[in-house]
């Protein structure tokens, strides 16, 4: 009988707390979607201001067209300015990614002096502005002519992407069991054969995601890339940006679409990847 | 048996010595990493704060300077002022949403991941971009008020404290967001469940159980954006005027235009002293997150 009444109090709570969750979360559905309508708004409106027909900016604009487009791709600075970018970025993908997994290798695996303070200069250039880096970077290069050059942002921007390829090996590394490399090198195999043929295939996907992070820390990279960029070597961030200030036309609109949806396509493979392999592992 | 990571390191704990790379090719390893570091990064930012107190002669006259001319100093509180507002806002804004992604399944979570996470992915240059289309005289924004009839003429939202302060929380939201929802999504139903059970409402349930708990990530979000905020340069020079200075527009402006580098170097030294005091003193609660996209 007492636990009857029980089993009914607490039915009846926990009802009374379904509507009532119910209709909180209706009341919180309307703030919740204007604070991402607020987040998501600036990210969408390049989009139909890249295929208006104004050479003012409108909205909403007016026809359609893909003129800005062919302005974009048909304009030589543009296109020096997106090569140059495109460059440095690949360049900096290779270098960032091969010094970033031989350290995380190091940095987990190995015994090392001072490892502590190592790990924390590793991860320095993702907590000190970059305005501070970008403004030590100029005044650095300037007097070596590395100011608009091609290797100068090479080590710029590697210095920067850096981290991002050690964060996400060492992750990796951290869920390889170390015993399959154990049993390679009671094969016989070398310390560079195991790595080569055990522990790289297994890291893989941390290799990859880290190389990605690198690609966009270099090619979406503003602050540095502003300062270090000259009249010849200018990126396509340096020249947006110099656009903006000066001559502010749809075709901004054209090359930040075209930046976003580069972004977008490669951190969503890397998002879905990663849930993909998370799944693959609950199951 | 697997490696696990030690709890507040990215790089994980203390590996058993069978498996352990000799220190010889560890150090092999980590050299090009140390060497580009140290090249490309320390000795740059060293060079830039030696030149500030030593040239042309050994003097502190540069952070004197800062110290001693109003405009130095209004800009400096106005660094932290903006500063603290974008932090009060974002945190105002993404706790909300923070909740609400972990509390929802299926797909509005995955609608609302998408929403957190593609203006993340989006470069911080176009979504300024995109602040200054919408805010600019005959923007979005300017139009949408004279057409419901809210003013007559335009009003001027560029270029202000309020210009800035908007963009800057819109760009920094998630890196508020994703770490209080890391915390939120851990704790268990149960508790609240619990809580409710035993005869808490459920706000009262929601400030004693759910609210405690998420504190650690409320703590990493507001130090993560509040450090962010301090030292950002994109946002402020393009929706920024020159009512709205902060230290790093500041130093750029010290570079470029007056070309009084030693000067930009003390402002410099001072924005990273402020910013390392912060991590430094509150590195236990940083560590809980890391790997997200930095501005």
């Amino acid at each position: 009988m007492a636990n009857a009444d029980l089993v009914l109090a607490e039915r009846a709570v926990r009802e009374k707390g379904h509507i009532a969750s119910n209709t909180a979360a209706l009341l919180a559905a309307v703030p919740i979607g204007l604070i991402l309508f607020f987040l998501l708004l600036p990210t969408l409106i390049v989009i139909p201001m890249s295929v208006g027909t104004s050479p003012y900016i409108e909205f909403p604009p007016r026809g359609l067209t893909f003129k800005w487009y062919e302005a974009y791709f048909s304009d030589p600075d543009w296109m020096a300015a997106t090569w140059f970018s495109l460059r440095i970025a690949v360049a900096t993908t290779f270098t960032a990614t091969v010094i970033g997994t031989l350290a995380a290798v190091a940095l987990v695996r190995g015994r090392l002096p001072a490892k502590e303070y190592l790990q924390a200069l590793t991860l320095a250039p993702l907590i000190v502005p970059h305005i501070v880096i970008a403004v030590s970077l100029y005044l650095f290069f300037a007097p070596l002519g590395l100011v608009g050059n091609f290797y100068g942002f090479v080590i710029a921007h590697s210095m920067l992407a850096v981290p991002y390829v050690v964060i996400t090996v060492s992750a990796a590394l951290q869920r390889f069991d170390p015993n399959l490399e154990l049993a390679a090198l009671n094969c016989g195999a070398t310390r560079v054969q195991a790595f080569f043929h055990i522990v790289l295939p297994n890291i893989l996907p941390g290799v990859a995601a880290g190389a990605v992070f690198a690609f966009l820390a270099s090619f979406d990279e503003a602050t540095v890339a502003f300062f270090i960029s000259g009249i010849e070597g200018k990126t396509i961030t340096r020249k947006m940006f110099e656009d903006i200030d000066f001559n502010l036309t749809p075709v901004i609109a054209a090359v930040s679409t075209v930046l976003t949806l580069v972004s977008l396509v490669l951190m969503s493979t890397i998002e879905i990847a990663r849930r993909r392999s998370d799944h693959g592992r609950r199951e | 048996m697997r490696a696990k990571p030690l709890a507040g390191s990215p790089f994980g704990g203390r590996p058993t010595s069978a498996r352990e790379y000799g220190p010889g090719l560890s150090l092999l390893l980590v050299a090009p990493l140390v060497l580009l570091l140290v090249g490309g990064f320390l000795y740059p930012v060293g060079k830039l704060f030696w030149g500030s107190i030593f040239v042309p002669e050994a003097t502190f006259a540069n952070y004197g300077r800062i110290l001693q001319e109003p405009l130095f100093l209004l800009v400096l509180w106005r660094t932290f002022e903006i500063a603290f507002v974008v932090t009060a806002l974002a945190l105002l804004l993404g706790y909300p949403v923070a909740l609400a992604m972990a509390r929802v399944s299926g797909r509005t979570a995955i609608l609302i991941a998408a929403c957190v996470l593609v203006p993340l992915w989006t470069s911080v240059l176009v979504r300024s971009y995109a602040w200054i289309v919408l805010l600019q005289r005959n923007g979005v924004v300017n139009n949408a008020l004279i057409e419901t009839g809210l003013t007559e003429t335009p009003l001027r939202l560029l270029y202000t404290q309020g210009a800035v302060i908007a963009a800057m929380t819109q760009v920094l939201l998630p890196f508020m967001i994703l770490p209080i929802y890391s915390v939120v999504r851990n704790i268990p139903d149960d508790l609240v469940r619990a809580a409710r059970n035993l005869g808490a409402g459920s706000l009262q349930a929601f400030f004693r159980v759910t609210v405690p708990l998420s504190l650690p990530g409320v703590t990493a979000g507001v130090l993560i954006t509040f450090i962010l905020s301090l030292g950002f340069y994109i946002t402020p020079a393009l929706v920024g005027g020159p009512g709205t200075l902060m230290m790093s527009t500041l130093i750029g402006q010290q570079t470029t235009e007056l070309l009084d580098w030693p000067f930009a170097g003390a402002l410099a030294a001072v924005l990273l002293a402020a910013t390392l005091l912060l991590v430094i003193f509150f590195r236990r609660a940083l560590a809980l997150n890391k790997g997200f996209k930095l501005g």
